[in-house]
């Protein structure tokens, strides 16, 4: 049950926003998050300087290697974001909370979950999504080995398995079936198609390292 | 010619494209992320819905204001569903819906809104019969035979209390709706299992022409029972839709709301005996079993299971009203609960005379319906052979010396299935094009490929020559998808179909061909003269002959006369081996065997993808799955999918398939397969960790919990 993906570390003040700069910002220390102090004297405390919102801020995200322009607050997630603003809508909110994977992206060169990463927090890294993997009516090979081992039923949670998969064979090219057990812990699929996927991602390994060489 | 045209399946050796393995249709389309389900569409203008939830179990609404919340930014309509009033009978209740410009918006404005409620006395939790005061109803008490009797002049009597906990649907997208009520008109992007009676269940509400709703739906992530109606929400979105003006609106649930109020599994508990002889014939059987459904009832395990006609019995069942959301039908309602509470006190009574279970389950099921006796002996010994059971079984509690100890158990499953009622309408083209046309929904269960390969069969033709439109409300009717009844449905209304068209295609190509039409038939892309293949036009040839009318016909299944092309009623025995850890209380799946009866398999890839899925799921529920509730604030306390927990990919251990495709089963016509093969998975895993680990643990799911805690009761 358990996932090697991580959440995406807090967010660097390269945006201007972070939550340690925000406590910074209003000039108290972690003592009076308990209290409730904080809550209140946030909204009491002027602005400092460097907060993004709480309205909408223009943003560049890029997205498969383009940079694409979005008004956003500053709360939206990365999933929210491309798919309730982008209309990128591969990627699928299922659990909301860093749990199921069904929105996982590639997050500079790093597998993460989309409703766990702040669009603004996106910014100035390439996002590569399930939409930019193939172009046009060609498929990724992972997304050929899913079709050709039936690893999807009513597909939902098959977009963030297929990127998931990708993300994990960029790390772990030549991988053992344990590898896979453990490497794809991190996607839920209801429908039950996990015997599909096991295999398929040993296809992909193995067409994906042929691309490579030849 | 006025005979009734053959409709019948070619033969098993005949057939070139029905029983091979083809890939599903819409699988690339769903491993690059362009499928579009109602989640996704995303028409102009927009509008997000977001719903307020009641926080209580059980209260009475006696305000509410809205006023904040219109004058919230982006807000363009407030609906209220639970006014002033209003008695909520559990949390997560409805009480009033917004829809602004963004998401964002109506999150801020749902937090304006002021509620007050008279907070009344709630009961959330019905493991305990004796807290259940008047929220019991007593079914009344069943007697077959002299139980009485029975029970003292046994040769040995068997007792346990098992119990399998209210689960949830849990589908990947939630329920919900795009909705756009502009003027007389309604278009729904819908998540439904029933595209055809969606707008009959719509329209009344609106008091709109049902001819007014379209309704489109190509892909559904998930239903499994939970998604046959509107449900509120469909209206909701509708009323949100019409009062911003004919905007469309999106209204899904959230995880959270999703898991308390669309759907669940009722529970089952039960305190049984059994009495029996040394040999291992059942004689009697008694069970005190409760349930509960959540407020409405619902949760009524038919007891015992297969094994029905054992000759001395008493029946009792209590159904237990708690304040939680209402149960729906979860793929093969109230079999897994049976099955469960069946399959555990008959091993444990195998446990109490020192038998073998396989030998006791073979022994009983002569109790099961006397079509299946036989099969369900074949199958136990199919599923012995296959989980390798005279090796690996040992009495209980000889699971080895160390920590970790391995087990193995049994459970069996019914089903029905059958064809729901459905029209197919096949349109051949003087170009040569085909158009199958029906308007079901594929659950991902290979439903659009199933049909294009019963089009492409009958027609002579390749898969690619057929077009085939779905999931709309313009198409001819088919039913919901439940029950196992779709495959059965939409492959015979498409067989009937396109023998229809291929008719008029003959008569058309007789006169050409210097044949009658009755002497024709459609081979490798050809109408050819039977038993003269020099004679033969090209399909393209032979459409050619219709000048420029089309042939359009129709196919329908009836359910009540399905004609030889679909049936009912599949067996299934399945084997769980399990290693469980004495120290830490975790249970992990080794191998798990199932042993499954079918008709006709239309596509044997996707069959073992559907029994696999089952399986999966049925792991799942054994291992992890629990609605927990929380008496002092009457809420579910694991409405998020961190705590409801599925089984990962890592957490299912290896599955063995064994379909049944026998030329006798294959002579009974087409069966589901999406229930049939989810039944028995707690019932086997159950007495897999009872065989390891030397004791019962009574309730689902195994989890380290329930398994440590019916350790320490032994060595209490």
């Amino acid at each position: 049950m358990s996932s090697r993906k991580d959440p995406e570390p807090p967010a660097q003040p390269k945006t201007g926003f972070s939550r340690r700069g925000f406590i910074r910002g209003v000039g108290l220390g972690s003592g009076a998050v308990g209290t409730g102090l904080l809550e209140r004297e946030a909204v009491a405390a002027p602005a400092p300087a460097n907060v993004a919102g709480p309205g909408p801020v223009p943003i560049t995200l890029t997205i498969n290697g383009k940079p694409v322009n979005v008004t956003v607050e500053p709360r939206v997630t990365l999933l929210d974001a491309m798919r309730n603003y982008l209309d990128l809508t591969g990627a699928k909110r299922v659990c909301d909370r860093g749990t199921c994977g069904a929105c996982t992206v590639i997050l500079a060169g790093k597998t993460v979950y989309s409703c766990s990463v702040l669009a603004i927090d996106a910014q100035g890294k390439n996002i590569e999504t399930i939409e930019g993997l193939a172009a046009g009516n060609n498929l990724h090979p992972v997304s050929t080995a899913f079709v050709n081992n039936d690893a999807q039923q009513c597909g939902y949670c098959t977009a963030g398995f297929v990127m998931a998969a990708k993300g994990f064979l960029d790390k772990h090219p030549n991988p053992t079936m344990d590898d896979v057990k453990h490497g794809l812990g991190g996607n839920l699929c209801r429908c039950g198609t996990y015997m599909g996927v096991r295999p398929a991602v040993l296809e992909a390994a193995k067409q994906m390292k042929g691309a490579k060489n030849g | 010619m006025a005979n009734t045209p053959d409709y019948n399946w070619p033969p098993m050796e005949k057939r070139r494209i029905i029983g091979k393995p083809y890939k599903r249709l819409d699988g690339p389309q769903k491993a690059s992320g362009r499928a579009k389900y109602g989640s996704d569409i995303r028409p102009k203008g927009l509008l997000f819905g977001v719903y307020l939830t009641s926080p209580h179990a059980h209260a009475r609404v006696t305000s509410i204001d809205t006023s904040a919340a219109e004058k919230s930014a982006g807000v363009k309509a407030v609906h209220v569903v639970s006014p002033a009033g209003t008695e909520v009978q559990w949390a997560g209740t409805e009480i009033a819906a917004v829809a602004a410009t963004t998401e964002e918006a109506a999150r801020d404005a749902v937090r304006k809104i002021k509620v007050e409620y008279e907070v009344l006395p709630h009961l959330v939790k019905e493991d305990d019969l004796a807290k259940a005061g008047a929220r019991g109803k007593a079914a009344g008490e069943k007697v077959v035979g002299d139980p009485d009797k029975a029970f003292q002049e046994a040769e040995a009597v068997s007792e346990g209390q098992y119990g399998i906990p209210v689960i949830t649907h849990c589908c990947l997208e939630t329920h919900g709706s795009i909705t756009q009520w502009q003027g007389d008109q309604v278009n729904v992007w819908p998540s439904t299992q029933d595209v055809t009676h969606y707008a009959g269940s719509l329209g009344p509400n609106l008091k709109v022409p049902i001819a007014n709703i379209h309704v489109k739906q190509d892909y559904i992530g998930g239903g499994f029972g939970s998604k046959f109606a509107p449900d509120s929400w469909g209206q909701v979105g509708a009323f949100l839709s019409q009062k911003s003006g004919g905007r469309p609106v999106i209204l899904f649930l959230d995880r959270e709301t999703e898991l308390m109020i669309a759907g669940n599994r009722p529970s089952a508990y039960a305190k049984i005996k059994i009495a029996g002889k040394k040999d291992g014939t059942v004689t009697a059987w008694q069970s005190d079993s409760w349930a509960t459904g959540g407020f409405t009832g619902g949760g009524s395990p038919p007891l015992p299971y297969i094994i029905d006609t054992i000759p001395n019995q008493r029946l009792h069942h209590t159904a237990v009203a708690v304040n939680a959301g209402p149960n729906r039908a979860w793929r093969a309602p109230n079999n897994q609960q049976a099955s469960y509470l069946t399959c555990s006190a008959l091993e444990d009574f195998a446990a109490k005379i020192g038998m073998d279970p396989m030998d006791v389950f073979h022994k009983n099921v002569s109790y099961a319906p006397s079509a299946r006796v036989e099969t369900y002996r074949y199958q136990l010994q199919k599923a012995a052979e296959l989980a390798d059971w005279k090796k690996l079984w040992h009495p209980r509690g000889e699971g080895g010396s160390g920590m970790v100890k391995r087990g193995l158990g049994l459970g069996f499953s019914a089903w029905g299935g059958g064809g729901h009622q459905s029209q197919c309408r096949t349109t051949i083209n003087p170009d040569g094009s085909v158009l199958v046309e029906i308007g079901t929904q594929d659950l991902g269960t290979g439903t659009r490929t199933i049909i294009t390969q019963v089009a492409a069969e009958t027609l002579g033709l390749q898969m690619g020559a057929i077009k085939l439109a779905i999931g709309s409300s313009d198409l001819p009717p088919d039913s919901a998808s439940g029950g196992s009844t779709t495959v059965g449905g939409v492959s015979s209304s498409t067989r009937k179909a396109a023998v229809n068209a291929l008719a008029k295609l003959f008569e058309a190509a007789a006169p050409a061909l210097g044949a009658q039409p009755e002497d024709l038939e459609a081979v490798d892309s050809r109408i050819r003269v039977k038993g003269n293949p020099s004679k033969t036009l090209s399909w393209q040839a032979a459409c050619r002959k219709l000048g420029t009318t089309k042939i359009s016909e129709m196919g329908e299944n009836n359910q009540r006369n399905p004609g030889g092309l679909n049936t009912s009623g599949a067996a299934g025995v399945q084997v769980a081996d399990v290693s469980v850890d004495t120290e830490t209380g975790l249970v992990k799946i080794n191998r798990y065997i199932a042993v499954q009866d079918c008709g006709m398999i239309i596509n044997p890839r996707l069959a073992e993808s559907q029994i696999h899925g089952a399986v999966i799921m049925g792991i799942s529920t054994a291992l992890f799955e629990q609605r927990v509730m929380d008496e002092q604030t009457g809420r579910m306390l694991n409405a998020d999918m961190e705590f409801y927990k599925l089984a990962g990919i890592n957490d299912i251990g290896e599955i063995v398939v064994h379909l049944d495709i026998r030329e006798e089963n294959d002579k009974r016509g087409v069966i589901g397969l999406g229930e049939p093969p989810a039944v028995a998975i707690c019932a086997a895993v159950g007495n897999a960790v009872a065989n390891a680990i030397g004791v019962r643990v009574p309730n689902i799911p195994m989890t380290p919990d329930h398994v440590l805690g019916a350790l320490e009761g032994r060595n209490a």
